[in-house]
């Protein structure tokens, strides 16, 4: 049986922020599961059910495609994160699955060296843990409080 | 120095190929485009008659920089009005939306109706005998602004002009019929963000018209054979050249063209590839092999349909240099399960993540800043010629011209 504790959930945390803002995000996918959910969606939205999001991924690979778009593909400034996240709180545990709610800030520091905050919100996770014994996200919504982003979002929040 | 020797160069030639740097860092020519174009005789899209279906309902937008609200009254006719108390000039609406009776400025408490009528002034008698409005007050001689609106497919578009075409004829039938075709039953609203960009709204405006970008911008585009200039598909213009859509075909086959591979395009990447390709998966939803279909309606509107996405973009002048895209994604009521998953799916592609329409908000700003010391210098729109007409290719600024062409009627430039 999982142990889900406050310590286990922030390191995952402390581990995926890094990975972010480090400019690791080759390594970001593995923290998810094979098959999973990754939305970047506003509070109201949320709120009034509505599904669709500016980031839509309900597999690793469409995580991975994610990666490789940020390097390869897509043309935009570069820019880099800093996240702030809070306290994991564990909603529940059910099925071998925590339901957890983590606030978050993110920083945006652009090219030109404006620092901003770009985003806050909270990750409406649910964790499990996998075969080789470390949590993973099966589902990891970033439910921003704002419903404005500011000219685009290209790496993940 | 004479005073007109310190102004800034402010000329324009007559025609379309050129456009001059300073029409997008100008104060004046904002202010302009405010009255003659956004409150002119032009209709601007104000939400979805999806989003205020029920008498009550109602929803506060934009026309321009003018706050506005739309609702329902209790005969279920669509209502626009001015959002602004006619007292002392207050919001009188603070929500993006809801469902109400009337509307209380919280100012004093003025009331209107779901027409926009005064109903209601406190203490219009004055306390006790005393104070109050004078006696020749009359309530109907003071309301905020009414807008005309008229409804195509289901979405609503408001006009500040009297003398404003009806829509069908502003529109045009072949705008019109696009428009059916993909608004062509009940629809859902499955998605709202805003977007703020960093630049004039006519760059934004420009970007969405200019169909020769789309596949040497987007790497999405080319690679993965949604939109190349090389597929079927074409430019429609409006007679003004006021609106216009670019549309393009499904090309299942890889298009290994001569001109692409001669270009050597940063856009056309050989071996990038998806881990899941299943968020391009699709289907022909009307039947018709058009798989990209964009279309606007001036001053600031679009719809576009990209695979399986549809979203309607409002698009709002935030001061000279920037631009708030006001995105509606939708799907429609009778979607299966299967089909509203390939929505949520290709949504990648569109809003501010998306993997095309990132860079379209990018753009923008790179212009904006390129031409900062550049009033006295000019845009080049040469692509196809010097007009403004319908065609079957898309290498061609024509639809950017058309723009250009409606502006400089509305504004009389």
């Amino acid at each position: 049986m999982a142990e889900f504790t406050q310590e286990r959930l922030g390191i995952l945390n402390a581990a995926y922020a890094r990975c972010i803002d480090n400019d690791e995000v080759e390594a970001w996918p593995a923290f998810f599961e094979e098959r999973c959910l990754y939305v970047v969606n506003t509070a109201e939205n949320h709120a009034a059910g509505m599904e669709a999001g500016v980031i839509y991924a309900d597999t690793r690979a469409m995580l991975h495609d994610r990666v490789s778009a940020l390097r390869d593909a897509n043309v935009y400034e570069r820019h880099r994160y800093r996240h702030i996240v809070g306290q994991p709180f564990v909603l529940g545990i059910e099925d071998g699955a925590a339901s957890v709610e983590t606030p978050f800030i993110v920083v945006r520091i652009m090219r030109d060296g404006a620092t901003e905050v770009f985003a806050s919100g909270r990750y409406l996770d649910r964790v499990v843990e996998g075969a080789d014994g470390q949590l993973r996200f099966a589902r990891r919504l970033a439910i921003c409080d704002s419903r404005n982003i500011d000219t685009l979002l290209a790496i993940p929040l | 120095m004479s005073h007109s020797d310190t102004r800034e160069p402010r000329t324009w030639e007559p025609g379309l190929t050129r456009v001059p740097y300073w029409l997008y860092r100008d104060q004046e020519i904002h202010d302009a485009e405010q009255r003659r174009v956004f409150q002119g005789p032009t209709w601007n899209y104000l939400c979805l008659e999806a989003e205020i279906a029920e008498p009550g309902a109602y929803r506060t937008t934009f026309v321009g920089d003018m706050p506005v609200i739309v609702a329902r009254d209790e005969d279920g006719e669509l209502q626009a009005f001015e959002n602004r108390c006619a007292h002392r000039g207050a919001l009188i609406a603070l929500d993006d939306g809801g469902q109400t009776r009337d509307f209380a400025c919280v100012y004093h408490a003025w009331r209107y109706d779901l027409q926009g009528n005064l109903r209601g002034v406190a203490f219009q008698q004055g306390v006790n005998g005393k104070g109050g409005m004078p006696p020749e007050f009359r309530m109907e001689d003071h309301h905020p602004r009414k807008l005309r609106t008229a409804s195509v497919a289901g979405m609503v578009f408001g006009s500040l002009d009297e003398d404003v075409p009806p829509i069908e004829e502003y529109l045009g039938e072949e705008i019109l019929e696009r428009i059916e075709r993909v608004l062509c039953k009940p629809v859902e609203v499955i998605g709202r963000f805003k977007q703020t960009i960093p630049n004039n709204w006519k760059l934004y405006m420009e970007n969405v018209k200019d169909s020769y970008h789309a596949s040497l911008l987007h790497v999405f585009f080319t690679t993965f054979n949604i939109n190349r200039l090389s597929q079927k598909g074409g430019v429609i213009v409006s007679e003004s050249g006021a609106h216009h859509v670019s549309y393009s075909k499904v090309a299942h086959q890889p298009q290994a063209s001569a001109e692409y591979s001669a270009e050597k395009l940063r856009s056309d990447m050989e071996g990038y590839a998806l881990a899941d390709p299943s968020m391009l998966d699709g289907c022909d939803e009307f039947g018709d092999g058009v798989t990209l279909q964009i279309l606007s309606v001036f001053p600031g509107f679009v719809l576009a349909q990209i695979q399986n996405t549809l979203a309607v973009r409002q698009i709002l002048p935030d001061g000279l240099d920037r631009t708030v895209l006001n995105w509606t994604y939708l799907g429609f009521q009778d979607d299966t399960p299967e089909l509203r998953r390939m929505r949520l799916r290709q949504s990648n592609l569109t809003g501010p993540a998306g993997f095309v329409s990132m860079e379209d908000g990018a753009v923008g700003g790179f212009v904006q800043r390129g031409i900062a010391a550049s009033r006295d210098q000019e845009a080049v729109l040469e692509m196809g010629g010097g007009g403004i007409e319908t065609q079957e290719n898309r290498t061609t600024e024509a639809s950017v011209r058309g723009f250009w062409n409606a502006y400089r009627g509305y504004m009389e430039i």
